[in-house]
């Protein structure tokens, strides 16, 4: 299957001894001046690329508290050394969060603090040269920014803000990542991650309606871009086709079909995600984020929804209103932007749709918290709703749910392994490795419950597993949307 | 004026002056650096009060670090609050006539040095034997506790060893705050213990202790969790927005 052994399941997680540098040589293809440029990134690595890189550094520390506070507050404890899924799944103990964090904190400190200007060698601290810029290429690109780590520290230091600004850098000074890149540009160009233009994407969804016509005899419509509609529906790309994302999208659509919503998708925001977050620039995440105000000015709707996407729904949530904001042309009554399983919780509990949860019976289910969702955002009006709301939603539409252990669900959840833009092929060790923890709380609940299916609510989850899966023994369609659950579920035509 | 006098008042003025100005230098450097965007770890309170019970929480608890690692925030625990005690005994020294509250923890500092002294020793003992924190450990991680154990252990020995003259210790230092200078008593272990707290005084603001100040200012922990605009959190007029941030929307 591939050159590097996968990890072995445990019956209990064992935090590994380190090997020191197993996973020096995971790194992600480069990116290309095509993909560069569309950025505003140079192409290749600049000249003077140390002292760009160095001016870039003292910017940001100067934009970012969070950036500032961080690399002064370390005190080395060590409380985060065995929080990471990459050092778990690799025992390479620069995937310690702490370890990650000195790659960057090491040269602060040598150009900006007056110990590692005057006392280098005792605060280790080092210039920024090719290899430490290897280091960085490396190992800044085996975290998912999931900010677990930031949830165990005394000081809330999250790695995610170092690594977001590592990677700033690095396109700074033209060493940037291909695979998030390119999809950028893509968005720019053609208003989603997939590249998929407007004449294709109304076919699909064409034969989505297809789709649920023949399977229920209800003509649910996926409109496009169509103007007056109450709600515009935001969506990650892989909704439209990728299994089982698919799935969730048709649920989306016989939800709004029952509860006699007006929505509609739009062709130039056709993507939720965001992978200006990924890159840490403010600016190519606040481009892609204006589109979804576009949209929303454009098609004149009076609400925004998202559909289910982990980093996306963190953009929309945490930044969207201040990227992209005020959203004083809403209709005030609604959260701006609202998930879909809000929307999907409220109108369960106020009877709007009938479930049968025994469509589900094939499923013993379980949940995967996404690390974006349950570590930096929210849903609901409290806090800790998206804990509760997505598994009300199941719970609602099955029989059998049971829930992985403790210390890995809710905000101790473990990341899938592919997200903060890893979601590459070129990155397959370290996705496969860094599923270990994950696969180990999945493996516990199998054995206890006989759990035969996990559910998800973010597009990378999904991806992430359908393609892992299989290498710790799972089958690859054991892994659901939650809104693929209501479908099976939902009762049509009760409401008409 | 006998010659450690004259060093130890320079000293202490120059450390004060150091540690003041140095922990103000870098307050305001935090107070004043944007954070562009809401980033706290959720679950996260909703009002600002719920932030401040937060805060406490993690400065008065180690709330993230019990969850954490236990052992840590034990030896940590023991040697905050350890600390925490002994230093608020020590007023005892600058302020005359002694506050009521500092003669009531008298007895107790007394115990606390020890805590403190167990929970450095605590936490050296894992910087050399776990792999994973000594692999995270720069010489100055092990200088640090070696200076605070000293610190500590030298204030134990005149408890135990060697007393030395509090009473003339305590005009030294009341002479040094009112202008008006005494003798220091030029007891060996008295002259270490202040010199190396000295030295603590003026790395602080240069080195990790900086993590005292910068909790308060961790925007994953004192952030509200009240980004979207949604009814009764924030309205739909208002934003959240840094003013480099605004800057481009013009």
């Amino acid at each position: 299957m591939a050159d590097f052994e996968t990890p072995e399941l445990k019956e209990y997680p064992v935090i590994p001894l380190l090997h020191e540098g197993v996973m020096a040589h995971s790194k992600p293809f480069i990116a290309k001046e095509q993909f560069q440029e569309p950025l505003g990134f140079p192409g290749e690595l600049v000249d003077n690329w140390q002292q760009v890189a160095y001016d870039k550094m003292e910017e940001l520390t100067g934009k970012y508290r969070s950036l500032q506070v961080f690399l002064d507050a370390c005190v080395k404890c060590g409380a985060c050394t065995d929080k990471c899924h990459y050092y778990l799944g690799t025992s390479d103990p620069k995937n310690m969060p702490v370890a990650r964090q000195d790659l960057y904190r090491k040269v602060y400190r040598r150009k900006f603090t007056f110990a590692g200007k005057y006392f280098p060698r005792l605060v280790g601290a080092v210039d920024l040269t090719k290899e430490v810029l290897d280091d960085w290429y490396s190992y800044f690109h085996q975290c998912s920014q999931c900010r677990r780590c930031s949830v165990y520290c005394p000081y809330g230091i999250d790695t995610a803000e170092i690594s977001m600004a590592a990677r700033e850098v690095m396109d700074t000074i033209g060493v940037g990542q291909k695979y998030c890149n390119e999809i950028i540009g893509k968005v720019f160009k053609i208003g989603n991650n997939l590249g998929l233009p407007e004449p294709a994407l109304a076919d699909t969804l064409e034969g989505l309606e297809e789709d649920i016509e023949d399977e229920t005899g209800v003509k649910v419509r996926l409109p496009l871009d169509e103007k007056g509609a109450d709600v515009l529906v935001v969506t990650p790309s892989a909704d439209f086709f990728a299994e089982p994302h698919v799935d969730g999208l048709m649920g989306y659509a016989k939800v709004f079909h029952e509860a006699g919503l007006s929505w509609t998708l739009s062709s130039h925001a056709s993507e939720a995600a965001n992978f200006g977050m990924f890159i840490g620039s403010y600016e190519n995440m606040r481009k892609l984020s204006l589109r979804v105000r576009e949209a929303a000015l454009d098609l004149g709707v009076k609400r925004i929804i998202f559909g289910e996407c982990g980093h996306a729904w963190r953009v929309a949530y945490s930044f969207l209103n201040t990227l992209a904001g005020p959203f004083d042309f809403l209709d005030p009554n609604y959260p701006v932007p609202q998930h879909i399983l809000e929307f999907t919780h409220d109108l369960i509990q106020r009877g709007g749709i009938t479930l049968d949860k025994s469509a589900n019976d094939d499923m013993r289910l379980t949940f995967h918290d996404s690390c974006n969702i349950a570590r930096a955002s929210r849903m609901g009006a409290k806090p800790g709703g998206q804990f509760t709301i997505p598994r009300e939603v199941i719970k609602a539409s099955c029989n059998h749910f049971f829930d992985m252990p403790q210390d890995t669900i809710h905000d101790a959840t473990y990341c899938c392994g592919g997200g903060g833009g890893l979601l590459t092929d070129d990155l397959m060790e370290i996705r496969v490795k860094g599923a270990l923890p994950r696969m180990e709380a999945l493996k516990h609940v199998v054995d206890e419950h006989g759990v035969t299916h996990m559910a998800a609510i973010c597009a990378i989850c999904k991806s992430q597993f359908a393609k892992v899966m299989p290498y710790y023994g799972f089958q690859m369609d054991s892994i659901v949307s939650v809104h693929q659950l209501v479908s099976n579920a939902i009762v049509m035509g009760n409401k008409q | 004026m006998p010659f450690w006098t004259i060093v130890y008042a320079l000293l202490f003025y120059i450390a004060t002056a150091l540690l003041v100005g140095g922990l103000a230098y870098k307050i305001r450097q935090y107070a004043k650096t944007p954070a562009p965007l809401k980033i706290p770890t959720t679950p996260a309170p909703v009002t600002r009060q719920g932030v401040v019970l937060r805060m406490f929480r993690e400065v008065a608890f180690f709330e993230s670090l019990f969850r954490s690692n236990k052992w840590i925030w034990v030896f940590g625990y023991l040697f905050h609050f350890g600390m925490f005690l002994v230093l608020a005994r020590h007023l005892r020294y600058f302020t005359n006539p002694v506050w009521t509250w500092v003669d009531l923890i008298q007895p107790f500092g007394l115990y606390a040095a020890f805590a403190m002294a167990a929970g450095l020793a605590g936490l050296w003992a894992r910087r050399v034997f776990v792999d994973r924190v000594r692999y995270i450990s720069a010489l100055s991680d092990h200088l640090m506790l070696a200076l605070l154990l000293a610190i500590a252990l030298t204030g134990l020995g005149m408890d135990y060893i060697t007393h030395t003259d509090i009473v003339a210790l305590k005009a030294f230092f009341l002479g040094l705050m009112y202008f008006n200078w005494q003798p220091i008593p030029e007891d060996p272990l008295l002259l270490v213990h202040l010199g190396l707290v000295a030295a603590l005084m003026i790395i602080f603001p240069v080195s990790k202790l900086l993590h005292a100040p910068g909790v308060f200012f961790s925007p994953t922990r004192n952030q509200v969790d009240n980004p979207r605009a949604e009814p009764g959190l924030r309205a739909h007029d208002s934003r959240h927005i840094a003013p480099w941030a605004a800057e481009l929307d013009k």
